[in-house]
């Protein structure tokens, strides 16, 4: 194992990479710019392609097409280029193609702005595309996770044949941290016997399709999926934890905004504030589990994020009406300030438990 | 140990490659670190400014917004973060382009002129990296030689030539600081 | 193969198609193509959205349903994984023409070895006889009910003359299937683009004119009757481009 300094975009270029990722199609957006400059020169180094494409609409379904080959296949893109990746996003839900896609979220509505932000939680857990179904969504926090859970993504789009979409935003593609970077290179490849590769290369005739038309045949897939998104909800929920266990004031906060209110907390504790944090690393599945149970002893939630309260919707029901849910955000592309969070909390925490 | 160190400048002035210099040079310290560009403090166009935090335990948040020592590397740069820097924190100007004095009391204030000690040595771009010696000396978050090493890196071979003048620079602004702060010497 | 037999590729399931319509034509010789290619094995068809989104359950090889007019995007992620498969796409004018433009018009830019397979019948199919992107100036659909009007919907576009001038276009024909001489040639033309993407030559498309006689509001021998006199002049017949330059 060796520490060395790399960039967020670099992190997750290079962790693609180590997932055995040999294909990458996307279209330039700032700010993940950086990440596709890094892959067009490093996938050609272990005999990947990087391709530009047209649109986001062309590669979101050549993403689609390298899956129907079994390859491990990524795109990136930021708000805009996430948007016009949806109707993709849910033919590879319907199709069971996996799948890693990258966001690293900008200010918005609309154009918007090139700075950070978490405003794409809905369109990232709650669907985005048409029709019933889930991308696995995972938040990392550091340098470190990006390159990590990058290569869990590809991982978890193979174990469960579905998209996987990696959340972060642009700050965090341009911060640099120490990462460990294994010297074995470990790939989890798996069998892929559903893949189209041509009837010579597999048993009987594949056919990948999202299309039924008749409704029994659509419920049966329908039926199929949602068994599968129970198992993924049963199975892969994950986050962490910190300063809980007398924790009465506890922050809920995800990607930058949890490195923010790690230090918000410490504070806190600095000055007598029993504060907590709970960072969710997967999105969805939300964890329902971790936050009900910490729900039992909590006096206040205050979910901080870069948006108006998305997250803060799934807090609420897995505090289901036992704790009082408060949030706090920036938009815009602002980054709250410790200071400023702490006085938020400060405030619920004087007048309310701490009486 | 935590050191929140905010370098702030113009385009041109080297502040996000000397952040990523003592980024790196932390790390082979075995140090925590995290180095975010451009964000932290406040953010506006045609600035160039970057965050590094050096700590010995797992950073929290990574930007700078209380920072421990702060870098301005021009006049707007002391104007607009003087007063987000915590109390007996440090404050190093580049006096060569910064005019006016820190006015806070509770800080440390130490002004290297560093334009003018590059031209002194023959390098105008290593002005960046007398500034940075002077950082090293008066909070020893890395040492000079592990900068050094880190140097080699960062520089490609072809600039490795400029090895030595860059030390020069970093010893320079770290002779500068000491008799700053002890001008008698003792 | 026997003539008259059914070619292997094609499954021996009863087509969906109205009556008169010439997609079983156009299905037929795709499949004898691929036959006496001797490559079932090692092709992946994709289907496009509209009526021919069944060639997933006729075709007897691997198929890929994918999105509207998306086809050439999905077969160049395909491709580019799978360089020695053979992939083509069947695609519609509404798909191919209209949503797809994009995705048809780079995929030929950046010389992707693939074969589309354009049925052009000038008239949106699946969802009820809308306007088509090639639907003729003059002609009536459910949404131009007083004939397509060039002030408002413009002209129709032609594909081949579009796409003959691109670098990485290698083989492009236009063709007709409603009459046996025609099919003929259109089988020849198909078997040139399926060589071509073989050959590593480069993009190939063949534009094949069909009928559609339920949404044209005609009987299936007025339908080919109308194609000949309206369709063939305004949409020339031939090679557009060969791998040995512009024609």
């Amino acid at each position: 194992m060796s520490k060395i300094l790399m960039k967020g975009n670099e992190a997750i270029g290079e962790g693609a990479v180590r997932a055995g990722c040999r294909y990458f199609f996307g279209y330039p957006i700032t700010p993940q710019s950086e990440l596709t400059h890094f892959l067009a020169k490093r996938l050609p180094e272990v005999g990947g392609l990087y391709m530009q494409a047209e649109s986001e609409v062309a590669s979101i379904n050549m993403v689609y097409g390298a899956s129907c080959a079994g390859a491990r296949v990524m795109t990136s893109s930021s708000g805009p280029g996430i948007s016009l990746m949806q109707e993709g996003l849910s033919y590879l839900a319907g199709a069971e193609l996996p799948s890693v896609v990258v966001n690293l979220m900008r200010g918005g509505p609309g154009l918007g702005n090139i700075a950070p932000s978490q405003a794409d939680y809905f369109q990232a857990t709650k669907g985005g595309g048409h029709g019933d179904y889930h991308l696995i969504v995972l938040a990392p926090n550091s340098v470190q996770e990006l390159l990590d859970m990058t290569q869990t993504a590809f991982d978890l789009a193979d174990k469960y044949r579905n998209p996987v979409m990696i959340m972060a935003d642009g700050v965090m593609g341009q911060m640099m941290e120490p990462v460990e970077l294994a010297d074995q290179l470990e790939i989890k490849q798996v069998a892929k016997p559903w893949a189209t590769t041509g009837t010579d290369y597999h048993e009987g005739r594949n056919l990948i399709n999202s299309c039924y038309v008749i409704p029994e045949q659509m419920e049966d897939l329908n039926n199929r999926l949602e068994k599968k998104y129970a198992d993924i909800t049963r199975n892969e929920q994950q986050c962490e934890g910190y300063l809980l266990e007398d924790a009465e004031i506890v922050l809920v906060a995800f990607g930058m905004a949890s490195r923010i209110c790690r230090a918000v907390v410490e504070k806190a504790r600095a000055g007598g504030i029993p504060a907590g944090l709970i960072r969710p690393i997967t999105l969805w599945p939300f964890p329902m589990e971790f936050v009900s149970k910490v729900a039992d002893k909590a006096k206040i939630f205050l979910a901080v994020e870069l948006n108006m309260g998305q997250m803060m919707e799934d807090v609420k029901l897995a505090a289901s009406g036992r704790a009082p849910v408060y949030h706090y955000g920036r938009l815009g592309g602002m980054i709250p300030d410790v200071r400023e969070v702490l006085r938020e909390v400060e405030k619920l925490y004087r007048g309310g438990v701490g009486q | 140990m935590l050191e929140a160190i905010y370098l702030a400048g113009h385009g041109g002035q080297g502040t996000l490659s000397t952040g990523q210099l003592l980024a790196l040079a932390a790390v082979k310290e075995g140090k925590c670190v995290s180095y975010v560009p451009h964000y932290g403090v406040e953010k506006r166009g045609g600035v160039s400014n970057c965050g590094v935090t050096v700590s010995d335990r797992q950073v929290s948040s990574p930007f700078v917004t209380e920072p421990t020592v702060l870098v301005a590397m021009n006049s707007l740069s002391l104007e607009r973060y003087e007063n987000a820097v915590v109390p007996g924190g440090l404050i190093i100007t580049n006096s060569s382009l910064v005019e006016a004095k820190v006015s806070r009391t509770d800080v440390k204030a130490v002004p290297i002129r560093a334009n003018d000690e590059a031209e002194a040595l023959g390098d105008p771009l290593v002005a960046n990296n007398i500034i940075l010696g002077a950082v090293l000396e008066l909070t020893g978050v890395v040492s000079i030689k592990t900068v050094e090493e880190s140097l080699k890196e960062v520089l490609p071979p072809r600039h490795h030539h400029k090895i030595p003048v860059n030390l020069k620079a970093l010893e320079r602004g770290a002779q500068l600081a000491r008799e700053y702060i002890n001008p008698t010497g003792e | 193969m026997k003539k008259g037999s059914r070619p292997a590729s094609l499954k021996d399931v009863p087509f969906h198609y109205c009556p008169g319509c010439t997609h079983g034509i156009a299905h037929r010789l795709v499949t004898e193509v691929i036959d006496e290619l001797d490559i079932r094995g090692k092709t992946i068809g994709i289907a496009p959205v509209g009526c021919s989104v069944f060639t997933m359950d006729y075709f007897d090889f691997d198929m890929i349903q994918g999105s509207h007019g998306r086809g050439p995007a999905v077969a160049t992620g395909l491709k580019r994984a799978l360089p020695d498969r053979v992939v083509f796409t069947y695609q519609g004018d509404g798909d191919l023409a209209a949503i797809g433009t994009g995705e048809f018009v780079h995929a030929a830019v950046r010389g992707e070895k693939i074969t589309c397979i354009f049925i052009n019948n000038a008239v949106y199919g699946m969802t009820g006889g809308q306007m088509a992107p090639t639907t003729l100036v003059g002609q009536m659909t459910k949404t131009t009910p007083f004939g397509r009007d060039k002030d408002i919907n413009g002209f129709p576009i032609k594909v081949c003359e579009m796409l003959a001038p691109l670098e990485g276009s290698a083989y492009l024909a236009r063709v007709a299937v409603h009459n046996p001489k025609s099919i003929i040639k259109a089988k020849k033309a198909i078997r040139r683009a399926f060589e071509v993407q073989m050959q590593g030559l480069g993009f190939s498309l063949i534009e094949i004119l069909s009928t559609c006689p339920t949404n044209w509001g005609l009987s299936p021998v007025k339908a080919v009757q109308w194609l000949e006199e309206n369709m063939v002049p305004y949409f020339p017949l031939g090679e557009y481009k060969t791998p040995a330059g512009v024609i």
